[in-house]
């Protein structure tokens, strides 16, 4: 046999755009801001848009992360997560209602240590439910969608209803501890304190996320999950019960955001949850199932494009997601940064 | 035969409406590799999932080293002492190298020794250590399945086509890492559609067709024996 011919093979270089491709959802949320400061006249409207826009985004985070992880490691489609949402947002309000004398109180530490237990109570109501939930309305229906929607559609209705009897049907007013209220002025632009506060909990919240992700053995067996569930069980992992703990960590991220929504509204309603999926859904759809930081992009975006879009053109504000969504898909069908291939 | 690893006993698997495995009778002893062989769909993917509880067993028994483990759920039959490495592969390809086999020693740290026989018999796995694993060609992420079902200590390990679609140079290499994997002792079920590297592999063999095994015997009585296989499998498997 003669030796082979001299071959020395090369790699075309990839042109800037495949480069950049990658990194592209990463670029938007500055992109976006920096389109915000262009359009918006005065820098500080902006900068005050701006904060209410990422805190905005981050608490639709705190609700949809849950969402995300759920549907990518057991293509479970949760149309209860809503209830999840409602729940949490009854719990911590009562808590803080109860701890009335701590809120009012001029001072921060008993103000945050109110917050804080009711940030607690919120995720452990949340979470036992998020866990009965699972045993009782989802696990009859794995692996049928039509099923899924249904029977979680039932789910958010009796949750809702047994918020009703439970606390009544008024909606609850709450105001927000005394020194979290107001805002404080940062080059010339008011930026309210509460808001300040959810921005910091949500990066807390998703720092931690990637780091368990990232770091550690049980996020390296959802991330691996969430591509193949099979080989991961046949590696030996149960990989029920890690979906379990997802589950019930989803919905106690759920009741979290549930709370800070509420303090941000400050009032309450059985079906406050209800509505907020649908923003949820479109985060988890732009930002691609199953990606926890796509859902965290997605969900800056909706915020930030919400916020401006109120601010630039009222009437736009209304339908201003819905363009975003159509937007994000005419550019990646999968969402930014798909983690699930479509089936 | 006497004392084997894993007995199928009067296996029926179904698929949907289609009943794939229709009594399947087959015993793969301690220690060597044991080819499985037939034409395309003839159920020997199938064969190697219900092994794993991947598909169910709807009649028959499968025992693995003197223990029941049909009805067990897949993560047990693979702490049990199974390793699998599925047709496809099953890599997961957003995470690094590194990554998939940290996931792949589930009792446990990754041992120093079974990484350093791992970077041994495929040494490409170190130089993308840190890269995504989707990122590898296909034959160095059908090193990293294979080198995930060593990540381990198994005593069985089932693997399905490892050379499919590989180049001849890296079917060389894939062999070789097999070989190494039988002199340690442990056993192989192995479905393979190059005759070549079956009889090179091959201590004992397991032919199927329509969802059954029909012949089994040593490998070298098979491979000597062209009538047979064309009996067995319906073409000649000689190179023209």
């Amino acid at each position: 046999m003669s030796a082979a011919p001299d071959h020395r093979p090369t790699f075309a270089r990839a042109g800037l755009s495949d480069r950049l491709a990658p990194w592209l959802p990463l670029l938007l949320v500055p992109l976006l801001m920096v389109f915000g400061w262009l359009a918006i006249p005065s820098t500080s409207s902006w900068l005050t848009l701006t904060v209410s826009g990422l805190a905005m985004g981050m608490m639709i985070f705190l609700m949809a992360s849950g969402l995300t992880l759920v549907f990518g490691l057991m293509d479970v489609i949760n149309f209860g997560h809503g209830a999840f949402i409602s729940l949490g947002a009854f719990v911590g309000v009562s808590v803080l209602l109860a701890l009335a004398s701590w809120t009012a109180a001029a001072s921060l530490p008993l103000n945050l240590a109110a917050l804080g237990l009711a940030l607690v109570a919120a995720v452990l109501v949340t979470g036992t439910m998020g866990w009965l939930f699972e045993r009782v309305i989802v696990r009859p229906v794995y692996g049928a969608h039509l099923k899924q929607i249904l029977v979680t559609m039932g789910g958010l209705i009796v949750a809702e209803q047994l918020i009703l009897v439970i606390w009544g049907p008024a909606q609850i007013f709450i105001t927000r501890p005394e020194m979290l209220k107001g805002a404080v002025t940062f080059a010339g632009a008011a930026l309210e304190k509460y808001r300040l506060v959810a921005v910091a909990l949500g990066l807390i919240v998703f720092l931690a996320m990637r780091l368990v992700l990232r770091h550690s053995r049980i996020g390296l067996i959802v991330r691996a999950g969430v591509q193949n569930g099979e080989m991961v069980q046949a590696l030996g992992y149960r990989l029920r019960l890690v979906f379990i703990g997802t589950f019930v960590a989803g919905s106690a991220l759920a009741g979290l955001g549930g709370v800070m929504w509420g303090l941000y509204d400050e009032v309450i309603t059985a079906d406050m949850g209800a509505s907020l999926m649908v923003l949820v859904f479109i985060v988890v759809i732009i930002g691609g199932l199953g990606s926890v930081e796509g859902c965290f992009l997605g969900a800056l975006l909706v915020g930030l494009v919400q916020n401006y879009a109120a601010f630039l053109e009222p009437k736009l504000a209304m339908v201003s997601n819905i363009a975003l969504l159509v937007a994000v898909l005419m550019w990646r069908p999968e969402g930014m940064m798909a983690v699930v291939k479509s089936k | 035969m006497s004392d084997p690893i894993l007995t199928l006993k009067g296996v029926h698997t179904d698929i949907g409406r289609y009943h794939i495995l229709q009594g399947v009778e087959l015993e793969v002893p301690r220690g060597g590799v044991t080819m499985l062989l037939g034409r395309n769909g003839v159920g020997k993917t199938t064969t190697l999932r219900t092994v794993m509880g991947l598909w169910r067993a709807r009649a028959g028994q499968i025992t693995f080293d003197g223990r029941d483990v049909t009805a067990l759920p897949t993560a047990a039959i693979a702490r049990a002492g199974i390793g699998f490495v599925p047709e496809d592969m099953g890599i997961f390809t957003d995470l690094t190298v590194e990554e998939n086999l940290i996931l792949a020693a589930a009792s446990g740290p990754l041992s120093s020794d079974r990484l350093d026989r791992i970077f041994a018999a495929f040494p490409p796995l170190k130089t993308f250590w840190k890269s995504a694993a989707g990122n590898l060609s296909g034959g160095q992420k059908q090193m990293l399945s294979i080198a995930r079902a060593m990540a381990e200590e198994r005593r069985l390990y089932l693997i399905d086509e490892p050379t499919k679609g590989l180049a001849p140079a890296i079917v060389a290499t894939m062999a070789a890492a097999l070989r190494d994997l039988k002199a340690e002792g442990a056993a192989i079920l192995l479905v393979e559609q190059n005759f070549a590297v079956a009889r090179l592999l091959g201590d004992s063999c397991a032919v199927m067709d329509d969802g059954r095994v029909i012949w089994s015997g040593p490998m070298a009585e098979l491979a000597a024996d062209t009538a047979l296989q064309e009996r067995l499998m319906g073409l000649s498997l000689e190179a023209p």
